[in-house]
Formats: C-alpha cells, sequence, structure tokens
C-alpha cells in the first residue's frame, strides 16, 4: 500500500491533468508515483472489412486462427508503441512537476482486473474522466465498485487546492472517510467546509460537532454546516458557493440492490460534479 | 453504460450485423436438413434455430458463438420421434434443458480439462463426417439433374469469392439454383417437399404428454444423451472460438445457457441444439465477435423463413446439400490428415478411435467417452514407464534396492518384477525415498515383494515408505501452496 497510481489511458483522453493531479498528490504522500498503461485487447479496433462471403473451405480454422492472430500481432504492437510514447511523455511531465520517484508500467489485460491486482501496492488511484464517448467513461463505476482504495477522479489538474468540500452523513463509510482525510498527509493545510445534509436535531448537531471537532484537533480549519435537503443537489450547491477545488465523500455506503432501485448518491455526484472527487472506501 | 455489457453487445455493432445474417444463412440449411434426418417437419428445426440463437445469445457463456438446431443433436432423437412421435421429442428438449442447466450448477463444465487435443480432433472430424453422411440420401436415387445442381452449387460456393467477398456466397448459390429450377421447371425435390415450413412466430405451447413415469421412462434415454453431446460440442465449439479470438469464456454459464435455451426451445415447438462449430467459424470469420452477432442470427433466420415461406419451399434440396457440404468440409479438421504422420501412435489411435466410434454409433457421446479412455489407459500406460529400481551390493550378503519414479496399478508388475527373490541373501534393502506410490495396488505391491522375500527367508527394511505413500491421499492440501508441491515430488 506504498504508491500513487495514475491511469493515463484507458479513462479518458486528459494524461496531462492526470499527470499533474498525480504528482502533486505523490508529493503531498511522499508515495512514488507509479504511471499505469493498460493495453487492453477488447479495445482494439475489430477488423472492419472481413470477407462476408461465408465460405469455409479446407483447413478454415487453421487459417482463420493464422490469419486472426497476425492481425492481433499488428494490433498489439501498435497500441504498445503507441502506449510507451504516451508514457514516456507522462514521465517527462511527471518529472518536470517534481513527482516523487515517478515510474512506468504497462500491462496487457482487462482494465478493472488490472487495477485489482495492483491493488496490494496502490495507496491512491487517479483515474482521468471520460471515454468511449461517456461523459464519466465506462470503467470509472466498475472500478470504483471494485477497488477498495481511495480513487480520485479528475479531469482537470488539481495542484495546489485552497478549499475542499467533505461530504458528511454520519454512516459508517462517510466516518470512515473522515478518519482518512484527517489522517492522510494529501490534504494537511487545506481549507475544509464540512457538509451535513439532514434535518437539524439534536442527534445530527452533535454527529457534525463531532466530526468538527475530529479535523480541528488534526490542525484543519474547518467550516461546518448542517443542511436540509436533498443530499446530492445540496452538495453541488455547495460546491459552487464555496468554490471548493476538490469534493472528498465516501463511496457507495450501499448495497448493488439499492443502488438499482433508487440510485446512489455516489453516482449521481460522480455523474454531475464538475470539481475533481475523492472518493474514499 | 457497464463496460461488460458495452463490450459483449456494442463493441462491434457493424461487424455483428453483418455477420449475424451471413450466418443466418448458413443456419437454414442445417436446420431443414436435420429436421428432416429426425423425421420432423423443417418448422421444428427452424423453430428451435430461432429460440436457441436468441437465448444463447443472452444466457450463454461465450460471446460470439453460434447456437441452433444441430446434426449431433437430431441424430440422438431419430428412433424418439419414429416411435412415440413429435410431443416426445418436446418433453424430451426440455429434460434435456433441465440436465445442461444442472450440469452448469455442479460445475461439469471443468470436467473438459480431461478431454485431450486428439479427442476434440476426432469429434471434430466425426462431426463433419456425419454433417456429410446426412446429404448422403438426397443424393442417392435420384436424377442427373441433382448431381449437377448439387457441382454447381459448389462450384458457384467456392469460386464467387472470388469475384467479390461482400456477398455471401452460399445465398448466391441458393438464389441461383433456386431460379434455375423454377425456369426450367426441374422436377427435383425442394424444401417444399420435405415437410411443413413455419409461416406464423412461433407460439408457446407445453408438450401434449401425460405427465407421469411412464414418460419419463420413454425421454430420460433420450434426454441425457442430448444432454451430454450438446455440452460436449458446445463446449468444443466455445474453446474453438476462445482459442480464434483469444478471449476467455464462462464454461458453466455456457452449460446453463445451452439449457435454458433448450427449454425454451421445447416451450415453443422446437428440438434441442447446441453450438455448431462450422457456423461458429464463419460467424469469427466473417467479423462478429460479440452476444449481438448471435441475436441477429436468430432474429434473421426467423424473418427469412417465416415471411418468405413462400419462396423458401422452392428451393431445392441440390442447394441445401451444397452448403452442407461445404460446411462439412470446412469443419473437418485436414491439418490432422497430415498430422498423422507426425504425432506418436497412441495420439493418432485416439483420434481415429473418436472418429470410428462417433461414425459407427451415430453418437458423438460414445465417441468422445471411448476416445477419453484411450487416451487415460496410454497416459497410465506412458507414466508407468517412469519407474527405474536400482540394485546394489551394500555389504556381503546384503542388496540396497532404490526406487525411483511412480508405482501405481500400471507399474506394479515392473515393481515387482525388479526384485530378484532368488539370490542367496541374508537381508534387503529398499530405499523408497524417491519413488511415490499413487495407489493401493503400488501399496499391495509392496506388500507382496515384502512378503516374498520373507519367505525366502530374507530380511527386509523399508526406507522411505512415508515419503513415498504421501502422494497416495485425494487430495493434497497443496492448492496454493508450491513448496508443498516441491516437498512432495523432489524428495
Amino acid at each position: 500500500m506504498s504508491k500513487v497510481l495514475a491511469c493515463i489511458d484507458g479513462t479518458g483522453a486528459l494524461p496531462e491533468a492526470v499527470c499533474d493531479t498525480a504528482a502533486w498528490a505523490s508529493k503531498r504522500l511522499l508515495a512514488p508515483l507509479c504511471l499505469l498503461h493498460v493495453l487492453d485487447r477488447r479495445e482494439f479496433p475489430i477488423e472492419q472489412d472481413a470477407p462476408l462471403s461465408g465460405t469455409i473451405g479446407l483447413g478454415a480454422r487453421e487459417a482463420l486462427l493464422e490469419e486472426l492472430a497476425e492481425l492481433d500481432a499488428k494490433r498489439a504492437k501498435l497500441a504498445r508503441e503507441q502506449g510507451r510514447l504516451m508514457l514516456a511523455a507522462a514521465l517527462e511531465r511527471a518529472r518536470e512537476d517534481e513527482a516523487f520517484e515517478p515510474s512506468t508500467t504497462q500491462r496487457h489485460d482487462d482494465f478493472v482486473n488490472c487495477l485489482q491486482e495492483m491493488q496490494p501496492e496502490t495507496r491512491l488511484l487517479i483515474l482521468g474522466k471520460g471515454s468511449h464517448g461517456d461523459s464519466l467513461g465506462v470503467h470509472i463505476e466498475p472500478t470504483i465498485r471494485a477497488l477498495h482504495r481511495p480513487i480520485l477522479l479528475t479531469d482537470k489538474a488539481l495542484v495546489e487546492p485552497a478549499r475542499f468540500l467533505l461530504a458528511f452523513d454520519g454512516s459508517a463509510t462517510s466516518r470512515k472517510a473522515l478518519q482518512m482525510v484527517a489522517e492522510s498527509p494529501l490534504l494537511k493545510g487545506v481549507s475544509c467546509t464540512l457538509i451535513m445534509v439532514g434535518p437539524s436535531t439534536y442527534d445530527t448537531r452533535k454527529e457534525l460537532e463531532g466530526a468538527e471537532q475530529r479535523l480541528v484537533s488534526a490542525g484543519f480549519e474547518v467550516d461546518a454546516q448542517l443542511l436540509a435537503g436533498e443530499a446530492d443537489e445540496i452538495i453541488l450547491q455547495q460546491l459552487e458557493i464555496t468554490s471548493a477545488d476538490l469534493l472528498v465523500m465516501g463511496a457507495y455506503g450501499h448495497s448493488r440492490i439499492r443502488h438499482l432501485l433508487v440510485g446512489s448518491t455516489t453516482s449521481t455526484l460522480v455523474r454531475r460534479c464538475s470539481a475533481p472527487l475523492l472518493l474514499l472506501r | 453504460m457497464n463496460p461488460s455489457l458495452h463490450y459483449n453487445w456494442f463493441s462491434n455493432i457493424r461487424g455483428d450485423i453483418l455477420s449475424g445474417l451471413v450466418v443466418a444463412l448458413a443456419l437454414i440449411p442445417e436446420a431443414i436438413a436435420f429436421s428432416i434426418i429426425a423425421g420432423v417437419d423443417p418448422k421444428v428445426g427452424l423453430y428451435a434455430s430461432f429460440c436457441i440463437a436468441v437465448v444463447t445469445a443472452f444466457a450463454g457463456g461465450r460471446p460470439g458463438m453460434i447456437s441452433a438446431a444441430t446434426g449431433a443433436m437430431a441424430l440422438l432423437m431419430v428412433t424418439l420421434v419414429k416411435e412415440h412421435g413429435l410431443e416426445y421429442l418436446l418433453a424430451a428438449t426440455l429434460l434435456t434443458g433441465v440436465f445442461q442447466i444442472l450440469a452448469g450448477y455442479l460445475r461439469l463444465g471443468s470436467l473438459m480439462r480431461f478431454v485431450s487435443r486428439s479427442v476434440v480432433t476426432g469429434f471434430v472430424n466425426a462431426l463433419a463426417i456425419l454433417i456429410f453422411m446426412a446429404q448422403l440420401p438426397e443424393l442417392i436415387d435420384v436424377t442427373w439433374h441433382v448431381y449437377a445442381m448439387t457441382a454447381a452449387g459448389l462450384v458457384i460456393i467456392y469460386t464467387f469469392p472470388l469475384l467479390t467477398n461482400k456477398i455471401p456466397s452460399p445465398l448466391v448459390c441458393i438464389l441461383l439454383l433456386t431460379a434455375v429450377s423454377m425456369v426450367m421447371g426441374l422436377d427435383i425435390r425442394t424444401v417444399g417437399d420435405m415437410g411443413e415450413l413455419p409461416d406464423a412466430l412461433p407460439i408457446f405451447l407445453w408438450p401434449d404428454v401425460p405427465l407421469n413415469l411412464e414418460t419419463l421412462w420413454i425421454i430420460l434415454p433420450y434426454s441425457l444423451p442430448l444432454a451430454v453431446v450438446g455440452l460436449l460440442e458446445s463446449l468444443m465449439t466455445a474453446t474453438i472460438v476462445d482459442e480464434l479470438t483469444d478471449t476467455p469464456s464462462d464454461k458453466n454459464r455456457e452449460c446453463k445457457g445451452q439449457g435454458a435455451a433448450n427449454i425454451v426451445s421445447g416451450l415453443f415447438g422446437g428440438m434441442a441444439g447446441c453450438a455448431m462449430i462450422g457456423q461458429s467459424v464463419i460467424n469469427v470469420k466473417s467479423g462478429g465477435r460479440t452476444r449481438l452477432s448471435t441475436l441477429i442470427a436468430g432474429v434473421v433466420l426467423l424473418i427469412l423463413v417465416v415471411f418468405l415461406d413462400e419462396w423458401v419451399s422452392q428451393i431445392p434440396m441440390a442447394a441445401l446439400v451444397a452448403v452442407m457440404i461445404m460446411v462439412s468440409i470446412g469443419t473437418f479438421s485436414w491439418e490432422s490428415i497430415l498430422n498423422l504422420k507426425k504425432y506418436p501412435m497412441s495420439t493418432n489411435i485416439v483420434m481415429l478411435v473418436t472418429v470410428a466410434v462417433v461414425v459407427a454409433t451415430h453418437n458423438l457421446a460414445y465417441g468422445v467417452f471411448a476416445g477419453v479412455l484411450l487416451a487415460s489407459l496410454f497416459f497410465a500406460n506412458k507414466i508407468g514407464q517412469f519407474l527405474f529400481i536400482g540394485k546394489k551390493q551394500s555389504a556381503p550378503n546384503e542388496v540396497a534396492y532404490t526406487v525411483v519414479g511412480q508405482v501405481f496399478f500400471s507399474s506394479s508388475d515392473k515393481f515387482i518384477s525388479a526384485f530378484d527373490f532368488k539370490a542367496d541373501l541374508d537381508r534387503v534393502v529398499i530405499d523408497l525415498s524417491r519413488a511415490h506410490f499413487w495407489d493401493i495396488t503400488a501399496v499391495s505391491a509392496l506388500d507382496k515383494v515384502v512378503l516374498k522375500f520373507r519367505r525366502e527367508g530374507i530380511e527386509v527394511e523399508v526406507i522411505g515408505m512415508n515419503e513415498a505413500s504421501a502422494t497416495i491421499v485425494d487430495r493434497f492440501s497443496v492448492h496454493d501452496k508450491p513448496e508443498a508441491i516441491d516437498e512432495l515430488m523432489g524428495h
């Protein structure tokens, strides 16, 4: 659990933003930065003008296997070369940003699978938003669900944040998130807006106060607010009002089934939030 | 969108739609031809092909594989249809599906690891031969017109792609031959002569059989082999598609998917089916990769036959025979004939026996069973040869035997005969610390050796028995402990 892992491809076309953010995070955490490029064969384009003759003759299977292997080899070489160039450019940029011990890795694997395998040595994962014509990126949700490491999701460079917004709801996931923020050097010295969405009762006030105390004692400058309303709306509103650079929250506290029935605050926020997002699991 | 949904359905839309169209055409001849072999109307095979293709598109474990009504399955149901009729076939199809789903839950898909490469090759070749032989009735006792049409069909199929490979040549063959036979008014057999074609969408129908034990005893002897053959062919085809596309598949999900497909097929008036090697290869070759291609193939097949039934019934059988001969030629592994010279005799025998048993019994399950059995015997024989027994005079009137290698049922005779009981000795030392005793036969062979020496009045000392017999238990707890395997094998 040592590295800052930054994916420079597979989840977006913003290697610079991801690179800068990762460099900043690795400096703050004093964790080596690892730039990752995943070669997912399923991403390679499939031959567009396959023969449609529908015939199979002598040795059809052997010939076809040979032909497909040849094509795959060509595509794999191209993709690998392209990936190497991207990694080299990213490494250069990370060095310029003075990242902590930057290195690069290239893997042939399914994207989520690869991240899962690297999970034990991952301290923080940095992903870019948007891929496959999807504003969020088809990999993001499965990745968030599959991994149990902090994930920083961004489409712009996050370098010297002035203020972050921490969403707190008193649940186990969010208490864990609070704990991680308080203990981690990542956001030390950054002003914090702590919001809790819910009715103003004795219990909620007490809970919020406790959370605030925890952060203050960890050395944060905290502005705590208890607001009533729809959680995702309020959070997005507050992000704009406070002009915070980063939203921090616990992710997917509920089961998949609940997600299917009522939707998840996390998914909504991940989709609609324009600021970088730090998800803590 | 979920990435697996994206990859499994929409990552290759153009290629999948085109290949689905091509495959739909290749499905029709087999469905019609084998419905006739099974003794039912072409309608039954065509409905089955539609249901199976559509259900496996969603429930199967191998995206891009084509399943439908197949020859391998049709050959198993001939006597059931002849003796008891269509309704019992539908009931047997339902039960087949239930068995296959059970097999999926019991994870029997993993048993495929016992099926060796040569058995798979034998299976594929036998299948090709069965498909070819099934065409012969259409070519016997017919006028020369039929031979001419079939030959012309084959010429079109194989030469048209040289002109353009944007149009499926089997389609051209079918269209041209149909036109020729209609224009010239030839008196040859057409699809319409073979039985009823579908004129409507399939409807849900519970098989009209009494629900009692008697029915069960009638359909059980058919359902079991159907389930086994269906799974065998499906899993082998899945392996072939895995290899062609270099992507993994979920074999146990495939078992369940085949089961679900057969249940749906039985409920909509279709016969049992499974994956098709030839058509799956055509699909991959035509650029199909995802579940979408299978779905398109099934849907297009139904549209073609339901809305064009007037025209489909005019297709001369000779055209379909030509298409099926192509499928059989493409399915056969011609490389395996060249390999006969290269491969060891035991491998060749396994392959040839698999083919011979299938061709003789028309049951692929028997062939695979014979092949697997033979391959295991050859393997046991081979491993049994890894046994060396060294003999050394260690002291006056004392001999030390060192046993190195594998002792089990196949090598225990060799083990016993390596000892010299007739020598004039006081003492014998048998060092087993570098041997492996795999079963009880090995242990009793050792007992026998010790007893024989004792009867000659020779004292026996056995060394390393514990290490040697560590391999005798059924389950080694070495799954994730490489050092444990080292210890077991390397002592």
